[in-house]
């Protein structure tokens, strides 16, 4: 298992290399000088360039440049925003938890739902539930959930009233500190009456918007790969046995089913975060999906390059999770040379 | 297939059928399942509007009607005949620019498809057949790429290069062309193992039309199968991007900016916002049960079961 986690962890450093040569490429490709579009609209004398360029150590060779930057990455700077001038990194974090909480939370959603749909859908295969829920799945695995967000907040926020349009708080009514950055958390630390069910209600959209291509994904997953397991000696040996038919889908097939399943939640990792990017700018989310876009509108440079750096890593340190999780549970990926 | 060679054998046989070519055997498959059918339909259905909507659009899609901006459907109070499902805030004809707007969804969509087709296709056998350093670039590239989230990735290479319609495709391409590299090496990789391969080998075959002639054809099916639901995923990547302001810019009618534009009248104009977001799900979920349907006729595992 440790050679194992040692070589998996060796992989993805030349990826972490490319990551930074890319993200390092790609703001000096970006049209604009960064010194242009730092000093704005007034005029700027040659010596006062020539300073910012020594600042931000643009008169350096390239490969040093290189080095500087990845020295500087290695030590936890990411840059600093052109806009706010504070560090992406800080700015990342402070907006990160939004992010998590409304990931995490359409993940769950996801995966409530996905995987009894799917174990129903294989238990009574070919009929009426089967193709009712595939039919739903696969329609959610079309859905443009930009659309989708927005016909939400017209149906339940706008004609029924039940949901607030954005946001994560009802600023007027409940104030409280950011302890842990999740609302949901805080809400409850606060201790005021419905700062909970007012955090709750700002969340329901969103989470469903977010979760509904993933509930799909794993819906569809679980289905194919409990139709496999129903397939093997062992489940014919349970029914040998005389166990309930209940019995060994929930007990002994779910448990082997559920394998792949894993495998593809992790992989949905990169895909929530590129989701939270629409689903964060419909429902005005304060998260790092909103920043992004918002940086590239502000032409904010460092900010996307840092944004961008952190969500890849993210991704990468999660996917390896994945994998080191999916050898935990099936020992014959850990074996296998 | 080895039944084709059995066939001479079979005919001479007094008169029993003959086993159906791997064309026919396909769509006897593939007729089976309702749900790809009518998948083929639909999409025939959008293609065919897509190719003329010049002559089937009543409107110009930028041309501007004075006066009738914001019309309802046909169905709804206040509205006009002229205009079938209504007009958007400048007054556009909607039925007009949804036609249109096919035709640039579509457009993206297909040149997705063939230039991954294409690129994926030449470095999943160049990674397949020389291995070595160029394989292990080829895959740690591919790896980098699928690190990054789709979109933000997609995102990233807009900002660099500007967003417009050309520049969609070449970032909506770029996102999904790690998973042709993979399935075209994955699949050489494990037909490279079999004896015709060996014997073609032997027989004094050059590495081009190996790699071309004699193995590419054996790894088509799943690239298929890969092809619609990149075609899917494209145009729902392509929306996506038209929506936050980074794909093709107004007035070109492409639904996800379409939507952007509309996002002002959502409270007061409901189905000015509808509809576009509708022909995007119908278009992509058509293309999806096309999808599934071939690869469930392609797959001779899920065939038989």
């Amino acid at each position: 298992m440790f050679r194992f986690l040692l070589k998996r962890l060796a992989l993805t450093i030349p990826t972490f290399i490319a990551l930074m040569f890319i993200t390092f490429v790609m703001i000096r490709l970006v049209p604009g000088d960064p010194i242009e579009v730092r000093r704005g609209e007034r005029g700027i004398s040659p010596e006062r360039l020539a300073q910012l360029r020594h600042e931000m150590g643009l008169d350096q060779p390239i490969w040093k440049q290189f080095l500087d930057y990845a020295n500087a990455l290695l030590h936890g700077d990411f840059g600093t925003s052109i806009v706010s001038k504070s560090p992406v990194l800080h700015e990342f974090l402070t907006l990160f938890p939004a992010t998590v909480e409304l990931t995490a939370t359409a993940m769950l959603f996801a995966v409530v739902l996905g995987v009894p749909a799917g174990v129903i859908a294989a238990s009574r295969r070919g009929g009426i539930y089967d193709q009712t829920l595939m039919g739903l799945a696969l329609t959610g695995y079309s859905m443009p959930i930009f659309w989708w967000g927005l016909i939400l907040v017209l149906v339940m926020s706008n004609t029924l009233g039940l949901t607030p349009v954005s946001g994560r708080v009802d600023l007027v009514n409940y104030y409280y500190d950011p302890v842990t950055g999740f609302m949901l958390i805080d809400s409850l630390l606060s201790d005021q009456d419905g700062a909970f069910w007012d955090a709750v209600r700002h969340l329901i959209l969103p989470m469903i918007v977010l979760g509904t291509v993933p509930l799909a994904v794993i819906a569809r997953m679980t289905r194919s790969s409990m139709l496999e397991v129903l397939e093997e000696d062992y489940v014919r040996t349970a029914r040998a046995k005389g166990l309930s038919w209940t019995r060994i889908v929930g007990v002994h097939a779910l448990r082997n089913a559920l394998i792949p399943v894993v495998t593809v939640i992790g992989l949905q990792v990169g895909g929530l975060l590129a989701g939270a990017v629409l689903t964060e700018t419909i429902f005005s989310w304060p998260g790092v999906g909103k920043w992004l876009i918002e940086s590239i509108n502000r032409r904010d440079y460092p900010a996307l390059q840092g944004g961008i750096m952190l969500i890849a890593t993210i991704v990468i340190l999660v996917n390896l999770l994945v994998d080191l999780l999916y050898g935990l549970i099936n020992p014959r990926i850990r074996h296998a040379k | 297939m080895p039944s084709d060679t059995v066939i001479p054998a079979v005919a001479a046989a007094p008169a029993p059928p003959a086993p159906p070519g791997p064309i026919r055997a396909f769509w006897r498959a593939f007729r089976e399942n309702r749900g790809a059918v009518l998948g083929l339909v639909i999409v025939s259905i959008i293609f065919f509007v897509a190719i003329f909507a010049n002559w089937l659009a009543p409107y110009n899609p930028l041309e501007q009607f004075r006066g009738s901006e914001t019309l309802p459907p046909f169905w709804a109070e206040g509205s006009d005949p002229k205009f079938i499902l209504g007009t958007d805030a400048v007054g556009r004809d909607m039925l007009s620019r949804l036609m249109y707007g096919a035709r640039v969804s579509l457009f993206i969509g297909l040149s997705v498809m063939v230039v991954s087709m294409v690129v994926g296709v030449a470095l999943g056998l160049v990674s397949a057949f020389f291995g070595g350093l160029l394989d292990v670039m080829i895959i740690r590239v591919m790896d980098l790429i699928m690190a990054i989230p789709s979109l933000v990735l997609a995102i990233l290479i807009i900002a660099i290069i500007g967003p417009n319609l050309t520049n969609t495709i070449v970032a909506v391409t770029i996102v999904g062309l790690p998973r042709y590299v993979r399935l075209v090496r994955a699949s050489a990789l494990s037909e490279l193992t079999k004896d015709y391969v060996t014997a073609a080998k032997v027989s004094g075959v050059g590495k081009f039309r190996l790699m071309t002639v004699t193995v590419l054809p054996n790894c088509l099916a799943p690239l298929i199968v890969q092809a619609a639901l990149g075609m899917s995923d494209a145009i729902l990547e392509a929306a996506g991007l038209g929506f936050l302001g980074l794909g093709a810019q107004p007035p070109t009618p492409e639904w996800g900016s379409m939507l952007a534009d509309t996002r002002d009248l959502m409270l007061s104009h409901p189905w000015v916002m509808a509809f576009p977001g509708i022909a995007i799900l119908i278009t992509v979920l058509a293309i999806n049960l096309l999808g599934d349907g071939l690869r469930d006729a392609l797959d001779p595992r899920l065939r038989r079961s």
